[in-house]
């Protein structure tokens, strides 16, 4: 599993990454989760609805939310009224 | 009289070295590191491909997400149209939704009704990056239209919620979003044309 990170003048920024079946591993992947949420970012994961076949994201709020079959964990900045 | 206001400044002068020792010190520790932060600081500054190279990437994990129509569209009209997921009647819950949202880059989200081509409102939305370097908070333009998407198709609620909500035309001019709305459906239109021709040809 990957970790990105959108960020101003780069694009995605490879965070963490690791076989979250793995114990040591997923400790990293874990800190890394709650660094990025305590920075204030949103963190979501693309996934394809069962439903419909379409494409969508879906927002994890924590590191137990992450669908067990993702392959990456977007993280971006929050919203806020522009 | 002007003996004793010498001894005082020469008192004063001994009690403020250490002070003034420190200071100096402190400074000249500050120095390189000052330096290097001019030096990258111009780093960023001096480096015109940085943008370019950002915004390709963006757009490589854009494509990576979205559908290949999403994909499609944003390449071909520069937005992408993303439905929106409530219905107030039960005549709005079928296939079609009963309003959809055009997400550009760095510009507000507008709501719409798919049916009508009606506009119903911008959402002023943004993304920025406080903790960015070089005072840089704004993301690639394709990484902002995927963020918008992102939080559209996973909690559009929360979303439009956070958004500043104005009517049409405060920064977005009305004909050009109904000119976008003509192009997106001719783009559908040569798009269908495009898919059933292979079928028929079976």
């Amino acid at each position: 599993m990957k970790f990105l990170r959108m960020k101003p003048g780069h694009g995605e920024v490879l965070l963490a990454e690791g076989d979250p079946s793995v114990q040591e591993d997923e400790e990293r992947l874990v800190e890394e989760f709650r660094r990025q949420l305590d920075e204030g970012m949103w963190a979501a994961v693309p996934v394809t609805n069962a439903g419909s076949g379409r494409r969508e994201a879906q927002m994890v709020k924590d590191y137990a939310d992450i669908p067990p079959e993702s392959e990456r964990v977007i993280f971006f900045p929050r919203a806020s009224g522009g | 009289m002007l003996l004793a206001l010498l001894a005082l400044a020469l008192i004063a002068v001994v009690l403020a070295m250490p002070l003034a020792v420190r200071r100096i010190e402190e400074w000249r520790g500050d120095r390189p590191q000052r330096r290097r932060g001019d030096v990258h600081s111009l780093d960023e500054l001096y480096d015109p491909g940085r943008e370019r190279r950002a915004e390709q990437r963006a757009r490589e994990l854009l494509r990576s997400c979205v559908n290949e129509e999403e994909w499609g569209m944003y390449r071909d009209l520069g937005f992408i149209r993303v439905a929106g997921r409530h219905a107030r009647r039960e005549i709005d819950r079928g296939a079609r939704a009963a309003y959809a949202y055009l997400v550009y880059p760095h510009k507000p989200i507008v709501a719409y009704v798919p049916h009508s081509g009606q506009l119903l409102s911008e959402y002023c939305v943004e993304f920025p990056d406080l903790t960015g370097s070089g005072g840089r908070h704004r993301l690639p333009a394709s990484d902002d239209v995927l963020a918008k998407w992102m939080a559209l198709t996973s909690d559009e609620d929360r979303v439009i919620r956070r958004a500043n909500m104005h009517l049409i035309g405060r920064q977005l001019d009305p004909a050009r979003v109904r000119r976008d709305l003509w192009r997106l459906a001719e783009w559908e239109r040569r798009r269908g044309d495009r898919q059933r021709v292979p079928q028929s040809q079976r």
